[in-house]
């Protein structure tokens, strides 16, 4: 596999199309008071990579308070970007949907040090699932920030879900 | 660029012939251009397993050797503060910096005093608004009123310039009370100058514009913009930072109050660039920047300046940079600028012809047949710019991804970013035609269906 095919990888120009959980963001006030109606909590993040003008927002909803763990129940985002960029964020959607917050944190930070680590690390496809794809993207330190675009807002949105 | 792990220095040979000392007037041809590219180490190497294709010269330009090489000898046998100390040493160092500002100001048609040193052109456009913002605190006194702008005035620019000739004028009209004007941009990406006659009118103080779009390569109508500007007494700010290094500029010709330039375009060094000014207008603008160097007596409580251009030039100045900006000069000189214009405005287009054979690829700006700089920015279709920027890197080819510093223009012509190719006197047909092939490779590498 040359470098650039290892950087696209079919699966990533396949989501980069697919784009799942994009949609048209109704506002966010609504979901808010929609999602509380079913006891979730609602909450998002703008990223913007300011070397591209890349942008996501990327919303979270979580499950009740009360469980002392709670659930990802629901992830939508609309953005615009590089392939790479709205690969991951199709990618993101497909693997946190319904991992409990300690899974998801763990699953991201396991992406984060495999995408920082200047393709030292393999990716771990146990773990990562299709976002082991990601792999060639870590020997393209230009290109990390267009992989972790969504995985920020999540990380973002998710603290701010948990405060509500 | 750390990515560039598989990059691999060819040794220039430090004996080559320099290719480009003559004054021929014949049009240039690719093997003058081959003999050209021999001054020019970082253009011999391989990236990616490719030889390198430099297609991002409206960026940042490439170095020849005899500039690096005028640096180096400053450093090695001149190096002292200009315009302090009576050493030889000192005295040696303010002459060939003297000196290179005589070399680049007749380089532009200007007089010698009219060129103040700045770091970029960014600083040299800073340098203006902060010294109108200045007189408008009713600094510089009387003589300075005349740029003075409050409530009521209006500042002109257009839709098509970089952000250093946009933001800095946004920041002056908020600090000011003046309105920022635009003059629009039609759907060929080419300037409305039927609405710029009625932008500009009775309350316009200053008209900014850019001589070269950094995006769509096409040049202004300069003479006809002055001449609104001239109708109602406003000022006029020319952004040459992409016409400077390409084409041969004469600034008393074209009538401009004010103009703006950068080294690193025009095969110098960074951090040098330049501010132009009629002599008679820089004698009446207060300073921006204050400090030693650019004062005659001072006490506690006042201090008088000195004349342009040192009343421009606080602290001690970018001398090694201004040496090899005027080798770069040189350079430029020797090889013609007329013939570098004639051999761009080919590769330009060059560039046009075949993009216009590429499936789904958008030219950004008019086509074929329109006078250009030796550039182009395209949109591709379904692909984002970034991919388009790795697969031609993959190849070798440096081009510039992105919005290139022009949001607004981008955002006129319907597109977020776009991917730009620029040549300049170093850049092959050949070049240019493996840039086209390889964009051709795109849409389908991407799986983008027609």
């Amino acid at each position: 596999m040359s470098d650039l095919q290892s950087l696209y990888q079919t699966i990533i120009l396949e989501h980069s199309k697919a784009r799942h959980g994009a949609v048209a963001l109704t506002p966010l006030a609504e979901a808010a008071t929609l999602g509380a109606a079913s006891g979730l909590r609602v909450a998002e993040s703008h990223q913007i990579n300011t070397t591209c003008g890349d942008e996501v927002t990327l919303r979270v909803s979580l499950s009740a308070r009360e469980r002392a763990d709670a659930a990802v129940t629901d992830l939508v985002w609309t953005g615009v970007g590089c392939s790479i960029s709205q690969a991951s964020a199709s990618i993101l959607t497909d693997t946190l949907r319904g991992l409990s917050t300690t899974e998801a944190r763990a699953l991201l930070d396991n992406f984060r040090e495999m995408l920082r680590s200047r393709g030292r690390i393999e990716p771990d496809e146990e773990i990562l699932g299709d976002a082991a794809a990601f792999g060639g993207v870590s020997r393209y330190p230009a290109r990390v920030k267009c992989a972790m675009l969504s995985w920020v807002a999540f990380e973002v949105a998710l603290i701010e879900a948990e405060s509500h | 660029m750390t990515s560039f792990a598989s990059s691999s220095a060819v040794t220039p040979s430090r004996t080559i012939a320099r290719g480009s000392q003559r004054t021929e007037s014949a049009p240039l041809t690719n093997i003058d251009v081959e003999r050209i590219r021999n001054d020019f180490p970082v253009l011999h190497q391989l990236v990616n397993g490719h030889p390198l294709t430099y297609l991002d010269s409206g960026a940042t330009s490439q170095n020849p050797i005899s500039v690096m090489e005028a640096e180096q000898e400053y450093y090695e046998q001149r190096n002292a503060a200009v315009h302090r100390g009576a050493h030889t040493l000192a005295v040696e160092a303010t002459e060939v910096f003297e000196a290179a500002r005589e070399k680049v100001a007749a380089f532009v048609g200007a007089q010698t005093d009219e060129i103040v040193w700045t770091s970029n052109a960014t600083e040299a456009i800073n340098l203006l608004a902060y010294s109108f913002s200045n007189a408008s605190l009713g600094l510089g006194g009387p003589a300075a009123r005349r740029f003075s702008l409050g409530t009521g005035d209006e500042i002109v620019v257009t839709e098509m310039e970089h952000h250093a000739n946009l933001i800095p004028w946004q920041q002056l009209a908020l600090r000011t009370g003046a309105t920022l004007r635009f003059i629009p941009v039609l759907d060929d990406g080419t300037l409305d100058l039927d609405a710029a006659a009625d932008v500009v009118g009775q309350h316009t103080r200053l008209l900014a514009f850019t001589h070269g779009s950094n995006v769509t390569g096409t040049i202004a109508p300069v003479a006809e913009l002055v001449a609104l500007a001239r109708r109602v007494d406003a000022l006029t700010v020319l952004d040459a930072c992409q016409t400077v290094p390409h084409l041969p500029v004469d600034v008393a010709a074209l009538d401009v109050d004010f103009a703006v330039f950068s080294g690193h375009k025009m095969l110098g060094p960074t951090g040098i660039g330049a501010l132009y000014g009629r002599a008679e207008l820089l004698a009446d603008m207060p300073p921006f920047l204050t400090g030693g160097s650019m004062i005659t007596t001072v006490d506690m409580e006042k201090a008088e300046f000195l004349a342009p251009p040192q009343r421009f030039e606080a602290g001690t100045q970018r001398i090694s940079q201004a040496i090899a900006l005027a080798a770069a000069v040189d350079y430029l000189r020797e090889t013609g600028m007329d013939r570098v214009a004639a051999w761009e405005a080919q590769l330009g287009q060059r560039l046009v012809a075949g993009l216009a054979e590429i499936p789904g690829v958008r030219l950004l700006g008019p086509g074929l047949g329109v006078e250009r700089l030796g550039l182009a920015a395209v949109d591709v279709a379904g692909v984002h710019a970034h991919d388009v920027g790795q697969f031609l890197d993959d190849a070798g080819i440096a081009v510039r991804v992105g919005h290139h510093c022009a949001q607004p223009l981008h955002r006129r012509l319907g597109v977020t970013a776009s991917t730009r190719a620029s040549t300049y006197l170093y850049n092959t047909t050949d070049e240019v035609d493996l840039f086209l092939a390889t964009l051709a490779e795109i849409a389908p590498f991407f799986g983008v269906r027609r």
